[in-house]
């Protein structure tokens, strides 16, 4: 199935205020769009359109979703800027 | 090629808080106001101020505007224009409290009032004890006042054109400024608009270094409208290097991390500062700061395997203090270091954070250039405020807490000048054909440039970066800046030949960096050519070849346009009513 958003427009909304969002959400892209799954590609795409701030605490560990997919996303975003 | 047109009584290309400060004061007057911002408002780079704004409230010690204004001249070392900054100390308490009216949450102290922390170069009686003047909300006020900013002009009904590009300004044979074409990033379609006031505010430009705390939007591209356009850019050698940023990444580490208690330490484990700075020590002004930390590096006494960073120490605070005041930086160490500054120290190293120079401007917000013998003609229908401005109240140096005071209280009095200009130009000025046209042509060519051997953007847009690292730091002297002009002139003339692959009209993020790296560019240029040709040390501006700050020749502000190079003007050494702050050796 393909994804949700093609490559161009995560580029684009991978583009934020902050340098940390940028560098955690572009090697994520850049790392992982060519095997991303539906399920990925879909909450990546909805993660995307969280505020910064939001974003930012999620991806910092400060907050927690309810919501186990953006959790698991979360976690592989982390890995990919380390790794 | 027929381009659809929008009328508005004012234009503002930025929508960080210089321009949704602006717009909020201009549709509250019941102008038709536009903004046009490349990313959706609340993602413009006043998102990621963590540590606050400056006011003199004296809610924790004593204070007054003038203190203030004092430091700011100071800090400035003395470049800063003093009726624009005893201008803007003034408004800065009002400023606080229309924030406050407008809903941001501001962290409070145990009587109700607001909580206010000590940074760096703020004193008390001009010059004495550390004086606490940061308003913030915990550590996101950037975001709180984003945020309610753009409520309120969701409110106020300012018509925002989210995600699209300004590509170029606009203007008539007389001079006159008539609005500007931009492009709608989801699908490529232009759009002409026009407006009797065009306001630039358009953040800064610390994408041109290589090193840098600023997001991948802050390409300076307001800043290279106006280039185009005929404006020269004022005190462009002037870039901050923010002491603390995360060696070889460039994430921020606010200076509230030492405002809280934190200090730097060398390989022997010294404490540094208290030898650059004994009085002020860690919290002496940035520039200083920065220099301390790049002499113990070259002086071999950086820490790691390649003595290339000093350390910052904050676990002698405690965990309870690290994670109640400074929860965001404990999670950036974390995060991309794998570090906690509650066990383990950071390895810091300078970071570029801010650009001084800008768009020169009045302190009504009016851009101004040389005309004849006037060094500060207005440009009628353009005003700039913010990051991308100069007007000037950071002069050599910025002081931290400055920056969102500065663009909050010029983003307003910017749109109070305009509501006064709408009252007398009543109609829209025809367009200009042949402005349009170089416009459309500069984005077009990125469509039309065909197939072929080319240069490719990303190889451009790294080697400038690289070249204004390495020649144009926080230590500059003449061999080097002068390698680095060449560099950068050789880069320029290569970007004739860019190509970009991609022409579709959807999320095309190639044809925006193209036009991006244009104008950083222009931006780049501008900088190293104002460095190369400025012979003292001043604030920001270091030269190891001329150490000393030299007022009788250099006490004025450089203005470099493409058509006659680098110019200079004098400083606005009189302030509005008190007496002018004559210039002092900076010590901290
Ligand atoms: C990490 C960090 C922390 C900071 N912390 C503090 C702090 O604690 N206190 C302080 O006082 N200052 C701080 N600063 C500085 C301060 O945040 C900025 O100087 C200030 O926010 C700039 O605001 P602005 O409105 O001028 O521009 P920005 O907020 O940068 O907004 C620029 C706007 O212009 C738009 N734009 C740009 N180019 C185009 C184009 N071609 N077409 C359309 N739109 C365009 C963007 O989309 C955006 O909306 C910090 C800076 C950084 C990097």
């Amino acid at each position: 199935m393909p994804l949700p958003v093609e490559y161009s427009e995560y580029k684009w909304r991978c583009r934020r205020g902050m340098l940390e969002l940028d560098i955690l959400l572009n090697s994520y892209l850049d790392k992982n769009y060519k095997t991303m799954t539906r399920e990925q590609g879909t909450a990546f795409d909805e993660i995307l359109d969280y505020p910064d701030q939001v974003l930012l605490d999620l991806l910092m560990g400060n907050m927690q979703s309810s919501d186990q997919s953006v959790n698991m996303i979360v976690k592989r975003i982390r890995e990919a800027v380390t790794s | 090629m027929d381009i659809p047109r929008r009328q508005f009584d004012s234009l503002i290309i930025g929508a960080g808080g210089g321009g949704l400060r602006a717009a909020l004061q201009l549709s509250n007057a019941d102008a038709s106001v536009a903004v046009v911002s490349k990313v959706f408002p609340t993602r413009s780079h006043t998102v990621a101020a963590q540590g606050g704004m400056n006011a003199a409230l004296a809610n924790v010690l004593p204070d007054n505007w003038h203190w203030h204004m004092f430091d700011t001249v100071k800090g400035s070392d003395y470049l800063g224009d003093q009726d624009a900054i005893e201008y803007m100390c003034r408004a800065a308490p009002k400023a606080v409290y229309e924030l406050e009216h407008f809903g941001v949450p501001f962290s409070r102290l145990d009587n109700g009032r607001i909580y206010q922390r000590p940074f760096g170069g703020q004193s008390q009686n001009f010059g004495g004890d550390q004086a606490a003047r940061t308003c913030a909300a915990a550590d996101r006020t950037g975001h709180a006042i984003l945020h309610s900013l753009y409520q309120q002009n969701i409110r106020a009904k300012t018509h925002f054109f989210d995600e699209y590009f300004a590509v170029d300004l606009l203007k008539d044979d007389e001079g006159y400024v008539l609005g500007a074409l931009a492009f709608n990033i989801h699908n490529g379609e232009p759009v002409l608009i026009e407006a009797k006031t065009t306001l630039l505010a358009t953040g800064g430009a610390g994408q041109i270094f290589r090193t840098t705390t600023n997001a991948l939007i802050n390409t300076g591209d307001g800043m290279a409208m106006a280039l185009r356009a005929g404006v020269p850019l004022m005190d462009m050698e002037f870039f901050q290097f923010h002491p603390t940023g995360i060696a070889g990444r460039g994430m921020l580490i606010t200076e509230g991390a030492r405002g809280e208690g934190g200090y730097l330490v060398n390989a022997d484990g010294e404490r540094l500062m208290e030898r650059y700075a004994p009085k002020a020590k860690d919290l002496a002004s940035r520039d200083v700061v920065s220099r301390s930390i790049a002499i113990e590096v070259r002086e071999g006494r950086g820490c790691g395997p390649n003595k290339d960073h000093v350390m910052l120490k904050l676990d002698h605070l405690g965990e309870d203090v690290i994670q109640k005041r400074l929860p965001g930086i404990r999670q950036t160490c974390i995060t991309f270091l794998g570090i906690d500054p509650a066990e383990a120290p950071i390895p810091i190293f300078p970071t570029l954070h801010y650009t001084m120079g800008g768009i020169p401007t009045n302190r009504f917000g009016q851009v101004v250039v040389p005309v004849k013998d006037t060094p500060e003609e207005p440009v009628p229908g353009l005003y700039a405020a913010g990051e991308c401005a100069c007007v000037s109240v950071h002069g050599a140096n910025r002081l931290g807490g400055n920056s969102l005071l500065d663009i909050l209280v010029f983003g307003r009095a910017a749109a109070n000048h305009i509501i006064d200009y709408l009252k007398e130009n009543h109609h829209h000025r025809a367009m200009n054909d042949s402005s349009l046209e170089s416009a459309v042509a500069r984005m077009q060519r990125w469509d039309n440039n065909g197939s072929g051997d080319g240069e490719t953007i990303s190889d451009l847009r790294n080697e400038l970066k690289t070249v204004m690292e390495e020649h144009c730091s926080v230590f500059r002297n003449d061999e080097v800046l002068g390698e680095g002009v060449t560099k950068v002139e050789q880069l320029v003339e290569r970007f004739k030949n860019a190509r970009i692959s991609d022409h579709s009209d959807v999320f095309n993020t190639a044809r925006v960096e193209a036009l991006e790296l244009e104008n950083m560019m222009g931006v780049a240029l501008a900088t190293i050519e104002s460095a190369y040709a400025r012979k003292e040390s001043r604030g920001a501006h270091s030269r190891t070849d001329y150490t000393e700050r030299d007022d009788k020749n250099w006490m004025r502000h450089s203005l470099y346009s493409f058509e006659a190079g680098v110019d200079y003007k004098p400083v606005r050494t009189k302030p509005m009513s008190v007496d002018s702050f004559p210039p002092k050796a900076r010590v901290y």
